[in-house]
């Protein structure tokens, strides 16, 4: 078990406290809509639900800038909302529709917008490193100020793909954030059951990159911790690499019976849930009422629903189009 | 002028590096050794380390690399040492870069040129020799293509990279050393199969490195008094099936010469097109010359025993021509 959030007061101010708990709430409960319409057959395939880590996608993402690049996993709904792409967008993915940010091409895993320079959605474990390890040496290679964040969760770290990534960032110098958000359970094989080395940050240090780790579950820890990081890609002091340390609280997906783990070891955690926790502070603050609570929450809960009416009414696309974006015309 | 194939590959790459800031090479012994095949020696010295990257022994990871530099805005030529390596990396190649474009509904296109040398003849044995084009051909998301000329090796690239999508270049190992003229306009294609030689007795169709062994079987069949045809497939994804289609009505009779082993080949592609297209005008089961299914052996009379070669193409057409 890590270490509790450390105590004295957020270091923010009102507004922007009450706005990253707003996005972790508009998260939790988007996700909390997906696992209803899951249950409806409205959203097949796989849904890899991101509940219990909020605070990471939410932290991290406030600290970089509209011109940098995001690549992710399979478990970016957090990501993709928090980067700026809309609820609805993201909803009618989720649908198959053609309003969705794939155009449905891509369901739950694949969420892509250019707009936001939001590059995935990548489904195979590890598969986002190397692409951002390309984007960073663009960036450099045309002298651009940008941060490449990526990503990616523990067990990505037993991939090839990892440290073959590491190195060539490392070895080049490049403006690349790894951003390790480490759930504990690659699927259903726990750290210490898949790993030699259960020390994250000592693999990454091995190849010669600063690293810092972070609580996970504490927003203001994660962002703070985020916001170093950023600033030493930036200040073009090559990569680095930030180990957030989170969990889970729902299954890996919608298809897991959750064999590997005790549910003593979920509540434990659930105490330490990002969202209650980060509430309850700011309210001890002064930053936050139960009165505006509760508004956020209802705003949260009208996005949403918004957002599934938007998905409802969306149109399929024709299969005439089925051969379309294969390659460009 | 006269040149040899790799000579022709570096004055491709030469111009494109020239022309365009965007264009950069990237691979394993790329700059200071000057290449495996030599395709880039001088590079180093004339556009600097940034744009002549040696990599380490990492296909996946500078692969990859080569496909975020492409979304991020460049224009990358990634040098595969050989289609054996390229196993290694081929999880971005077929994952995201052929996939990337459609799973994201068309938002991002993946402009990356992938170079890589192929196939056997060099006693290089079972982990050298490969020649998996037809895996790659299988793969809807990229353009896959062989050139087999000086011409085209020559040519190829510039179209290659003026592409917005992942195209690979496969270069038989066995062609660097070809001489031939490069003639006045090379200037080609990556859309269409060619006609090498015109006949009208029977098809010999092929690509990249089988291409000087048909040709040969061509001009033994001339010398029995048989004229064949040879197309050189160029592009193995998409298939030029209009070029073979032509072809098949003229001669009514077909051989496919294809290095790659015979299950699954490419071979067996051409040879279910023509079925599908051109039945009717057949007069002869179509036939084909493909590696033995072997991986192949070190001993050069077995490495050539398991490869096609001019005599097994002459009596496969022969065969087909019931001579």
């Amino acid at each position: 078990m890590i270490a509790p959030p450390p105590s004295g007061p957020v270091p923010w101010d009102k507004d922007f406290a009450q706005k990253l708990l707003f996005d972790m709430l508009r998260i939790r409960r988007m996700e909390e809509k997906c696992a209803e319409l899951y249950g409806e057959q409205k959203i097949r395939g796989f849904l890899h639900l991101y509940i219990g880590e909020e605070a990471c996608a939410v932290g991290a993402l406030h600290a970089l800038a509209p011109e940098d690049n995001i690549v992710a996993t399979y478990r970016e709904h957090g990501h993709a909302l928090v980067r700026g792409v809309s609820m609805n967008a993201i909803m009618a993915e989720m649908f198959g529709k053609r309003a969705g940010c794939s155009h449905g091409r891509g369901g739950s895993m694949h969420l892509f917008d250019a707009q936001t320079r939001f590059f995935g959605g990548n489904a195979i474990v590890g598969g986002g490193l190397p692409l951002a390890v390309g984007f960073a040496l663009a960036d450099k290679l045309q002298s651009k100020q940008r941060v490449t964040a990526c990503f990616f969760g523990e067990g990505a770290m037993a991939e090839g793909a990892f440290h073959e990534s590491m190195n060539l960032a490392a070895l080049w110098q490049l403006p690349a954030l790894f951003c390790c958000e480490n759930n504990q359970y690659a699927m259903g094989t726990a750290l210490g059951r898949s790993e030699a080395q259960t020390d994250l940050c000592a693999k990454a240090a091995s190849y010669a990159v600063p690293t810092l780790k972070a609580d996970g579950m504490d927003i203001v820890a994660v962002h703070e911790a985020m916001k170093l990081a950023v600033r030493h890609v930036r200040d073009g002091l090559g990569p680095f690499f930030l180990e957030l340390q989170t969990y889970r609280f729902r299954a890996h997906s919608m298809f897991d019976p959750e064999l590997y783990r005790d549910k003593a070891e979920v509540e434990q955690w659930k105490q330490r849930g990002p969202l209650h926790t980060f509430s309850a502070r700011l309210k001890a603050e002064g930053k936050l009422t139960e009165a505006e609570f509760l508004a956020l929450g209802a705003q949260a809960n009208a996005e949403v629903q918004a957002s599934v009416d938007f998905a409802e009414a969306a149109e399929w696309e024709p299969v005439a189009d089925l051969l379309k974006d294969v390659h460009t015309p | 002028m006269k040149m040899t194939y790799r000579e022709a590959i570096r004055q491709a790459m030469h111009e494109a590096l020239a022309a365009d800031p965007r264009v950069f090479l990237m691979g394993e012994d790329v700059g200071k050794y000057g290449g495996t095949y030599a395709c880039s020696k001088g590079f180093l010295e004339e556009f600097g380390p940034e744009r002549i990257r040696d990599t380490p022994l990492s296909e996946l990871g500078f692969v990859g690399a080569g496909i975020g530099a492409a979304l991020g805005g460049m224009r990358p030529i990634v040098e595969v040492m050989t289609v054996n390596f390229s196993l290694l990396a081929l999880d971005q190649i077929v994952n995201t870069a052929a996939a990337l474009r459609h799973m994201s509904g068309g938002q991002f296109s993946v402009p990356l040129v992938l170079r890589m040398a192929t196939g056997a003849g060099r006693q290089l044995a079972a982990q050298h020799s490969h020649s998996l084009e037809n895996w790659y051909a299988h793969i809807p998301g990229i353009r896959v293509l062989a050139p087999a000329t000086i011409a085209d090796a020559r040519g190829m690239l510039g179209p290659a990279l003026a592409d917005p999508d992942p195209v690979v270049i496969f270069e038989h190992a066995q062609l660097y050393n070809m001489e031939g003229e490069l003639p006045d306009y090379w200037r080609c294609d990556i859309a269409t199969a060619a006609v090498r030689r015109e006949g009208t007795d029977i098809s010999l169709i092929t690509y990249g490195g089988s291409l000087p062994k048909t040709l040969a079987a061509a001009e033994q069949l001339a010398a029995e008094g048989i004229t064949a045809e040879v197309i050189d497939l160029r592009v193995l994804r998409p298939l030029d099936t209009g070029t073979l289609a032509a072809s098949i009505r003229k001669t009514h009779k077909a051989v496919v010469v294809d290095e790659g082993w015979r299950s699954g080949s490419l071979a067996a592609e051409v040879m279910a097109r023509i079925v599908e297209d051109c039945f009717f005008e057949l007069d002869a089961p179509v036939a084909r010359v493909c590696s033995e299914e072997v991986p192949i052996p070190y001993a050069r009379h077995m490495e050539e025993a398991a490869l096609p070669q001019m005599p097994k193409i002459v009596a496969a057409a022969k065969g087909v021509l019931g001579k």
